[in-house]
Order: C-alpha cells, then structure tokens, then sequence
C-alpha cells in the first residue's frame, strides 16, 4: 500500500454517533406480511375505509410482482435478498396515556432521545424557525408548531391524522404521483406504511418557517415505512426537510419510504434531505439500512418548480432517484445531491427529469463521494416529451474518489423526442491527493480538517442550496463520517 | 541557538536516497539561498523540512528552535513556524481563498492558544497583504488556486506568507514561471518580510531572482550535500562557471584537505 493510501485510509474512519437504542415499551406486530398485518395497521391508524382498500389493492400488487421476481435488480447494488416475512411492519411505542395531546403526554425517554439526536421538542428548547414532525418507528410522536400554522391554513401534521382529518385531500393526492403500481418498494410501502408527514400549503401562502420531519427508527427487526406527501396550492411556497438516523444493529433494517410532491401553478416546493442512516459497521460491513425510497414530484401547474436537495450520508445502501415530472409550462426541477459511500456502503442515486410542458428546464448537480470500499454509482434521466417544445436540460456529475478501493460509477440516460430540447451534459471524476491534503497541512490545518475542506469544497454548489442550520449541519455530518483517528 | 540547525541530513524517497549528508546553520534574519542544478534534492530538502510524509530520514537531526523538527507532523511544523512556498501550488476546488487564508491563520492561532477570527476579524489582516502583493478582491474570492495563472500561483503562495508571518519561510523556487513584473511583484512581498526575527530560504536554480532577493549567504546543493557555501558573489560566480565547475573545485578543494 502506497504512503498515499495509507493517509486516506487513517482519515476516513469515523464512528456513527447517533448508534444509541432508547428503552421504551413498544406495541408491535408480530413478524410477517399478509392481509391480517395490513389490516391492523389500518385499524390501529384508525383510517377510513378507502385507505384500507388502496392498501389492500397495493398488497395484492405487491404479491403479483413477488411471484414474478419484481424486485428491482438494475441497480449497481449487492446484497442478500430480503426475507419479507421476517420483518415487523408496525412497532409504536406504547403511549403512557392513550394518544398523547401534548408534549407532556409523550414519553420522556422519546423526548430525551431527540434532544440527544439535538432536535429538542419541548416548547423552550425547539428550534427556532423550524416546525418538527418526530416520527419514532411506525408514529409520529410530536409535531411542533401545528397550530401556529394552522392560522395561516398550513396543514402540517402525521399522516395518519391526514388521514382521519383531511381524507378528501388525502383521497385526492394519494398515489396520484407515485401510483402504488409505481415498482415493488413502492407497492409495498402503499401497503404498509405507517406514518410520515402531510403538508397543504393553501392558494397564496409563503410558509414562514421550514418544516421538518425528523425519522427515528429505534425498535430492533422492524422496518420503517414512511409516506409524505407535499401539496403547494397555486402561487405558494414551502421549504421541507427531512432527516433520518437508527441505532447500531449487526442486522439490516429496511427503509422503504414514498414521498410524493404536488405543486400546482407559480407553486414552489423545496424539499431537502439530509440523509444519516446507521451506515453499518465500518469494518465487517454488517447491519445497516437498506435505504430503498421512492420520491417523485409533479410540477403540475404553469410557472411551477419543486427543488430536490439530498445529502446522502448514511445507509449501508441507498437505492434513491428523486424525481420531477414537468407538466405545467416552463416549470423547473432541480436535482442538487451529494452522496456519500465510505466503508462498504453503496448508493445507487440520481433522478429523473421528465419534461412534458414548454418550456419547461432541469438543473441536475450530482457530487458522489466514495471512499474506503465505497461504491457510488449516479444514475440519471433526462426525458423530453415530443410535447416539450423549448425544453433545456443542464447536468453536471462529478465524482471524488478517497482512495484507491472505492468506486465511481456513472449512467446518464437521455431520451428527447423534441428536436428544441437543449441538454447539456457534464461529467468529471478525480482523486484527494496525498498533495492536496499535504498543502492544507502545511498551512497548519489537521488532516482531517484538510479532508474536510477539500470535500466540503467539492460539495460547495450543493451544500449552498440547503436552508441555513441544515447546510452546517451536513458540513458536520460529512466530517464526522470522514473523521478517523490521526496516525 | 540558531533557528534552524540541519546535521548530516539523510533522506530517501522510494527508496533512493537524495540527501546524502546535509549540514546547514541558519539564524534568524537571514536569507540564505540554496542554487544546484535540477534534480539535486533542492525539493526534497524542503518537503524534509515541511515534514511531508513520503520522504524518509535515514540519518541525522534538525533543530528548529532547539526542537526536534523531525518528531513534528506536517501541521505542527507549520504551527511552530515553518512555511514553504511551493513549487507548484495546489488548487482546492470550491474553496475560497479568503475561507482558506482565515482557516490556516486560525489553525496556528489555535495553537498558540489564540483568539481565532470571524470573518469580520480577518478583513484588516488580509487587506494590508493584498496591497503588498498587488492583488484585487476578486483573487479573495476566487478558489485556492483554481485558474490562477503561473505568476498568480507565486503571488498567493507569497500572500500566505505574508499572511501567516512564518519563523521560517522555504521558497521553493518561487521565481520559476514568472515575467519580470510578477517577479518584482513577488520580491518585494518577500523583502517586506525580511525581519530580524525570521528567517528566509530561497531555492531557485536562477541567479536572476537574487538580483531582486539578495541573500547573505549561498549555498550550492549537488547530489544531496552542500558543496559550496559563500556571500551573494557566489550566486555570480556559478552564473559563470555553472554549476559543473563549482562542484569540480570543490572536489578538488575537498580531495585537497
Ligand atoms: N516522489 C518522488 N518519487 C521518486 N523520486 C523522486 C520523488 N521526488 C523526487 N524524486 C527524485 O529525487 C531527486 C531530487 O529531486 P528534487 O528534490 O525534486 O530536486 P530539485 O528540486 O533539486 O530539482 C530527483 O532525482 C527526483 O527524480
Ligand atoms: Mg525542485
């Protein structure tokens, strides 16, 4: 082993911090999946009917596509094929009183174990400017800010409340993005999902905070199956975020979750994630989340434009392309992305750029990071509908490579069946050099700040289009999952 | 005690050894140049000193300070004083050097167990180094290096300097790449550093540079040792005689004693 990869090797160690279990009583249901498991799940959501129905015909689907061996396999991932069976679908905890109406109702060992991921939710300590929606295991346990919103008509809530308070909205959105037929995750996830969160934003409304869900998955053996589903009505806004963490386990937790955008005319919608998922153990690669997500959004009105912003941290695996179908006239989709695959990780994530309307332009900046065993891939779709007159495409994909073990991989597609359509592509892969990381030092920085800098810069176009806290968040999180022991 | 003290230095790298017994005495507030033809192990020296990674020390010690240089990682090399100028600067994509400049000057204020600066802090420190080097605020902006010409690399190398105000700054040769304005621009950043408390190497294999950087002392480094040590008419002397005829009578001096 060169001198060259022996540095990297020593910076690229780090330990995942957020791997601690919170002891609490949980109501579970037992291990596997059939009509009984999802009929449950819907009783103890206390869902309308439809609800029930549309699980149901997503189940049956789901079936279908099993027998068939549907399970997707394109993606440049390895791993051993998931027992269905031997995963718990629902796990709540157990509320001290029946539904917790406040703060005070909710188990101080969940409240303590938010503070600790530094997400307090009591009414002194809440951030500033941001509304939470904490989703433990298979509930939301507190959301944050609710009626303050609701006085401006923002629906911010779980779910599962959606479903019972809104069911005409929830009935109308529903799948109308991504359908449960969309692939197999997805027909899973309409079968079994138990909570997420559900924003309206109505006709004219700048949501004046940024709202956050914030996914915990703590029971051990039980998978986490979200739905969020995002409506701006004509001429409004809203900013989204989305964070994520699980305890250390040797075995591989699924995460198979739906998010679904609707942005109607002059609506914008900006969703971020910041994605820090138990990334498994860095030197056996055992456990981890299999981070299996379906996002789409639809810029259905005219002027419309939804924002994708993901830093992908985490997961032993990460199989993720969020989406954007431009139908309305010159709407905009954006795609900004910074992956990260240390250890053993794999991602396999990008987008997808549908342009159905005039005029209509994507912007796609991927930034994939690979470092020890780490493989990468960037996998992207531009689309141009023969409809699509005028419509403009720009990507740009560039790889950075920690060392000399670790892979990048890049499949662009690109389809344009409008002869207008302009699409820019542009691609690059390079190295941390031994002589990159010696100049910082030789300026006085350690090691790891110097590694930092460099990927932090390389990072930079993605990094700026996150809100304020979230993008010196990130910063960190990059840094914690590159930091090692200095040699 | 002198501020820089090399014995007998020996260093290989891959396995090939390029210093093979190099001494050297350098006291605070002067400028010693250091001349030899390519490949001789002028770099080397300089990455020994700088504490780079891949260059092996077989042999000898080197005081900085009376401290042991070689027991120091890169980084604390720097904190304790030491700064090179490169003979060929790095570029950092997307970070900007005005982010840069604050983060090392903050890192060694840190550890001397300084206050470090916010961004508003630092205006004041940078802007008078600006004026020395003759740089705009769009050179602050820019990436570290990132599309700098040749001549602009040397300035921001010497703007560090200036910057960072080294115990010992090691130029490697910064005069390699540059026009004769660039040049000027670049010797009077580092005469302005001149002081009686810091100490300058200047490495070049040009005795043009020494027209503008007049050194106190020469030194000729051939195959990994100094063969010759003088006052700035050394630097002459070679220009005339090359540097084939300098080691030949200092072999013969050598063979003489
Ligand atoms: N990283 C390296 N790997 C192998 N050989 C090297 C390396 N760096 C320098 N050398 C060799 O060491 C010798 C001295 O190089 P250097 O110190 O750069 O000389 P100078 O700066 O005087 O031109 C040369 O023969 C060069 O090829
Ligand atoms: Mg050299």
């Amino acid at each position: 082993m060169s001198t060259d990869t022996k540095i990297i090797d020593s910076l690229v160690e780090g330990e995942y911090k957020w791997g601690f279990v919170t002891e609490v009583e949980s109501d579970s249901a037992p291990k596997g999946l059939n009509e009984e498991t999802i009929r449950l799940i819907s009783t103890k959501k206390n869902e309308p009917e439809f609800m029930l129905q549309w699980r149901l015909k997503a189940f049956r689907h789901w079936l279908k596509l099993e027998k068939q061996e549907a399970e997707p396999k394109w993606a440049n991932i390895k791993y051993d094929a998931i027992d269905y069976q031997d995963i718990i679908y629902y796990s709540a905890p157990k509320p001290k009183k029946a539904g917790p109406k406040s703060l005070d109702e909710v188990d101080p060992e969940i409240l303590l174990a938010y503070e600790k991921l530094g997400l307090p939710l009591n009414e002194q300590k809440r951030l500033a400017g941001v509304a939470v929606d904490a989703v433990f295991d298979s509930v939301s346990v507190a959301t944050t800010f609710q009626a303050k919103l609701a006085e401006i008509g923002i629906i911010f809530c779980p779910f599962t409340e959606a479903a019972q308070r809104y069911p005409e909205l929830v009935k109308k959105y529903l799948g109308s993005v991504v359908p449960y037929s969309d692939n197999f995750f997805a027909a899973l996830n309409a079968a079994v999902f138990t909570d997420g969160s559900f924003v309206y934003v109505p006709k004219g409304v700048r949501c004046p905070m940024e709202l956050m869900t914030y996914f915990r998955i703590n029971a051990a053996d039980s998978g986490q199956f979200e739905r969020t589903l995002i409506i701006a009505d004509e001429d409004s806004y809203v900013s989204y975020l989305e964070g994520c963490t699980a305890p250390t386990r040797d075995k591989n937790q699924l995460h198979a979750a739906v998010v679904e955008l609707v942005a109607h005319d002059n609506a914008e919608i900006k969703y971020s994630t910041v994605q820090n998922w138990y990334p498994g153990d860095p030197v056996t690669g055992k456990g981890g989340i299999y981070n299996f997500v379906t996002k789409r959004g639809k810029c259905e009105g005219v002027n419309s434009k939804i924002s994708w912003t993901q830093v992908e941290t985490g997961a032993a695996i990460t199989w993720k392309y969020p989406s954007v179908i431009l139908q309305g006239d010159n709407s905009v989709g954006e795609f900004y992305s910074v992956a990260l695959s240390n250890h053993w990780q794999q991602a396999d994530t990008g987008t997808k750029m549908i342009h159905i309307g005039k005029n209509t332009r994507s912007t796609i900046i991927a930034k994939g990071i690979s470092a020890g065993h780490g493989q990468n891939t960037y996998r992207g779709g531009v689309k141009v509908l023969k409809s699509a007159v005028g419509a403009r495409n720009y990507t740009q994909c560039d790889s950075l490579l920690v060392g000399d073990k670790c892979g990048a991989h890049t499949f662009p597609y690109i389809e344009a069946k409008n002869s207008t359509a302009r699409i820019e592509h542009e691609a690059s892969t390079s190295k941390v050099g031994d002589d990159q990381i010696f100049y910082l030092q030789q300026r006085g920085l350690p090691k790891e700040d110097a590694l930092s800098m460099i990927i932090n810069g390389f990072c930079k176009q993605v990094f700026r289009k996150l809100p304020m806290e979230f993008a010196v968040e990130a910063q960190k999180l990059l840094s914690v999952s590159l930091e090692g022991s200095v040699g | 005690m002198s501020l820089l003290e090399i014995r007998n230095l020996h260093a290989k790298v891959e396995n090939h050894e390029i210093l093979k017994g190099l001494s050297l005495t350098v006291n605070a507030g002067e400028v010693h140049s250091i001349m030899g033809p390519n490949g001789s192990g002028k770099s080397t020296l300089a990455q020994v000193l700088a504490r780079r990674e891949n260059y092996l020390v077989t042999e000898g010690e080197v005081l900085l300070d009376g401290k042991d240089l070689l027991a120091m990682k890169p980084e604390d090399a720097a904190c304790e004083g030491v700064f090179m100028a490169f003979q060929y600067p790095i570029e950092i994509a997307g970070i900007s050097n005005v982010y840069f400049l604050r983060a090392a000057l903050n890192a060694i204020r840190k550890y001397h167990g300084k206050k470090e600066l916010d961004a508003m802090d630092f205006i004041p420190f940078y802007k008078e180094k600006m004026k020395l080097l003759e740089v705009d605020e769009s050179f602050m902006t820019r990436s570290v290096n990132e599309g700098f010409s040749g001549g602009e690399k040397k300035r921001n190398e010497i703007l560090q300097m200036a910057l960072l105000e080294p115990k010992l700054a090691i130029l490697d040769e910064t005069d390699s790449g540059l026009d004769i304005d660039a040049m000027r621009i670049v010797a009077n950043g580092v005469n302005a550093m001149r002081s009686p408390d810091r100490a300058i190497i200047v490495i070049t294999h040009y005795q043009r540079l020494l027209d503008y950087i007049v050194p106190d002392f020469v030194h000729v480094l051939v195959d990994g040792r100094i063969v010759k040590s003088g006052g700035k008419e050394l630097a002459l002397t070679l220009e005339e005689q090359g540097y084939v005829g300098v080691e030949a009578e200092a072999s013969a001096t050598a063979v003489a004693v």
